[in-house]
């Protein structure tokens, strides 16, 4: 997922969605409908509150439930793989079938990516549908989930969402910043793609006080980066986060394996972290989650030294 | 068909003159040391020198480097160098045989279904194969499985042929092979779009920098099919001459054909399997040096290898340095130069040609 998001936000130009509703002005008063939001894909209207929600989109998927809209949602994406009852259906967010997407009748589809005329197609058959692009900041993240709120009738769940993850967040920042800098490595594939401090991801690296070795290498200015294998080991980055262990099977006795690989310091001092590869791609609730993996390797870094 | 007067030119192609020979070993060895010397990581050209003389164990010299530029050099650098010479050489003696052999001077190296056999394995290892298995050290076994099942296909498909059976068959039999596997490669990564950046990287094509390993790896193969091709490199002018003619000058067309394809095929699908897609070096190479010097397969075979091997080591080093620390994938650099040229080689060769 995450190189596929990685190919998106190369290629489609990041436009993080903002609330111009009237009724994010009285925040904790449930939603009155109809509701209108400015998305991706522009002013969306919601006439009425959604029964059957199609999500296409892994980040809202895990919203959805996190805010108590579960039970609205007839139909996932075969992506969505988290939580467990989500409805995961065969329907793909990538090769998108209208007529397979129509059969569930739904009455609002989430998207975040919006190949070949998929949102003009399901306007076309009355359906309403929300984009929400893979945003930039955790400002853009937390807005999709207020905005999922607000379109789906469960405001109040989502402002004490964001407001939770927003704490928490700020917790572990707070325990993790001070000390030396150290510097990571964030692994996309094992052929080295990695991500700069200006992708949603990086920003995590950025937030912890971390140096990123691939903001140097990033010319093209995609955020992702495909780095040298000779630079990584001179750079020697302290904390490797392996965001391919479930894609590609990546493991520390394989990173340490490769060649000149044992000379890393994060090899060296067991410092390389395994993050599920769909917390490591997504922008929903489960980024605290991210926070803690990193911040608790960062921890037991800094007690070795 | 040619005229009389070509036939006896090609009947007794020039050879290789000692200038050329040593002008493509030059070419090779300054490609080489340009490959180790350069690279993201500066280590400087005396220490590399010094380094190298304390590891061929000249008395006296102890390696100025550090460990980690020693592994660097020696786990990273140089086993990558060594894998591009013996990639870009196959592949370009894999196109001049193609070439020979089907008379046909667009033919590549994966003119049989190579490329897309190596894909459809490459796609099926990266979709379905278990975690464990799914690290570096599978996915080239099922590329070159799939490489060599596509080949044979083609020759059973070619084989089936009603009519006589010549090398026109064979290609249009290769070209439908990989349609289908190509269609089927796609329908693969339609159903899991997860692993479409994995395969996409894979047919970008690259040098990669897993050390020695892949060099053990490929070395037996390309070593065979350099050995078979070069044997028989006498045997492809006379080839090159049509199937009747080269039988009544006493080869046995279908036998050495055979022998010639399975050795080509045999050393790409093992180059395919590790480095991905590499396009134009197989098509540029050859002709390349045929319009520089004018001479026969005899002599084309060997320089094919020499300066496949030295341009793909310098197309690595742009591929490696030109974004240092960031990486181009090495088959954008060579259809990046390779295209033009490509271009250049039709319009020169359109009028003799036919």
């Amino acid at each position: 997922m995450l190189r596929s998001t990685a190919l998106l936000a190369g290629s489609v130009a990041a436009a993080v969605a903002v609330l111009v509703s009237a009724a994010s002005a009285a925040p904790l008063r449930p939603s009155s409908f109809p509701v209108t939001v400015v998305a991706s894909n522009g002013k969306v209207t919601v006439r009425k509150q959604p029964r059957r929600i199609v999500s296409l989109s892994p980040s809202a998927t895990e919203t959805l439930f996190a805010i108590g809209a579960g039970t609205q949602v007839v139909a996932v994406d075969d992506q969505s793989d988290f939580p467990n009852n989500a409805p995961r259906t065969t329907l793909s967010g990538f090769t998108p079938n209208v007529e397979a997407i129509a059969a569930y009748h739904p009455d609002l589809v989430v998207i975040a990516y919006d190949p070949k005329g998929l949102s003009a197609a399901l306007g076309k058959l009355g359906i309403t549908v929300l984009h929400q692009d893979g945003p930039r900041t955790f400002g853009g993240a937390y807005q999709q989930i207020r905005q999922l709120g607000l379109v789906t009738g469960h405001e109040a769940e989502a402002v004490r969402l964001v407001a939770g993850m927003k704490r928490k967040i700020a917790a572990i920042v707070k325990k993790a910043r001070g000390g030396r800098q150290l510097s990571v490595y964030h692994e996309l594939t094992p052929d080295l793609y990695s991500a700069t401090s200006s992708t949603f991801v990086g920003k995590v690296y950025t937030a912890l006080g971390l140096r990123n070795i691939a903001d140097v290498a990033d010319h093209g200015g995609t955020g992702y980066p495909q780095l040298s294998s000779e630079y990584v080991v001179a750079e020697s980055p302290e904390l490797i986060v392996l965001a391919d262990s479930v894609c590609c099977g990546q493991k520390p006795s394989s990173v340490a394996a490769r060649p000149g690989w044992d000379r890393i310091s994060a090899v060296r001092t067991g410092s390389i972290v395994l993050v599920d590869d769909s917390i490591a791609s997504r922008w929903g609730p489960r980024l605290v989650n991210f926070f803690r993996a990193v911040s608790s390797a960062l921890g037991r870094l800094r007690s070795q030294a | 068909m040619s005229v009389a007067a070509e036939r006896v030119s090609q009947v007794r192609p020039r050879g290789l003159s000692p200038l050329w020979a040593c002008s493509a070993v030059v070419f090779l060895l300054c490609s080489l040391a340009i490959g180790v010397l350069a690279g993201p990581v500066d280590l400087g050209m005396g220490a590399v020198l010094e380094s190298t003389a304390a590891h061929l164990h000249v008395p006296g010299m102890t390696s100025p480097l550090t460990p980690t530029e020693e592994a660097i050099l020696w786990q990273i650098r140089v086993p990558r160098v060594v894998l591009a010479a013996l990639v870009g050489g196959m592949l370009a003696l894999a196109g001049a045989t193609y070439q020979g052999v089907f008379r046909n001077p667009l033919a590549d190296p994966y003119l049989l279904g190579v490329a897309a056999g190596a894909g459809l394995g490459a796609t099926i290892a990266i979709a379905y194969l278990p975690d464990g298995l799914r690290g570096q050290r599978a996915l080239p076994v099922a590329a070159f499985l799939g490489a060599v099942v596509a080949v044979v296909l083609t020759y059973a498909v070619g084989r089936s042929a009603r009519r006589e059976r010549d090398a026109a068959t064979l290609v249009l039999a290769g070209v439908t092979v990989a349609a289908f596997f190509t269609a089927w490669q796609t329908f693969l990564q339609q159903q899991s779009s997860e692993t479409l950046q994995q395969v996409y990287a894979w047919i970008l094509g690259n040098i990669p920098s897993s050390g020695w390993p892949d060099v053990v790896l490929v070395l037996p193969y390309i070593a065979v099919a350099v050995a078979v091709i070069l044997s028989l490199r006498r045997v492809v002018d006379v080839l090159n001459l049509g199937d009747d003619e080269a039988a009544s000058l006493g080869v046995d067309v279908r036998r050495v054909r055979l022998a010639l394809v399975a050795a080509a095929t045999l050393g790409t699908a093992a180059a395919v399997a590790v480095t991905g897609l590499i396009g134009f070096v197989g098509i540029i190479v050859p002709h390349a040096i045929r319009l520089v010097s004018g001479i026969g397969y005899r002599a084309l075979l060997p320089l094919s290898f020499v300066v496949g091997a030295g341009f793909l080591v310098l197309a690595d080093v742009v591929a490696r340095t030109a974004l240092t620390p960031a990486e181009i994938p090495l088959g954008v650099v060579t259809a990046f130069f390779g295209a033009p040229f490509f271009a250049l080689v039709l319009r020169t060769t359109r009028g003799g040609a036919g």
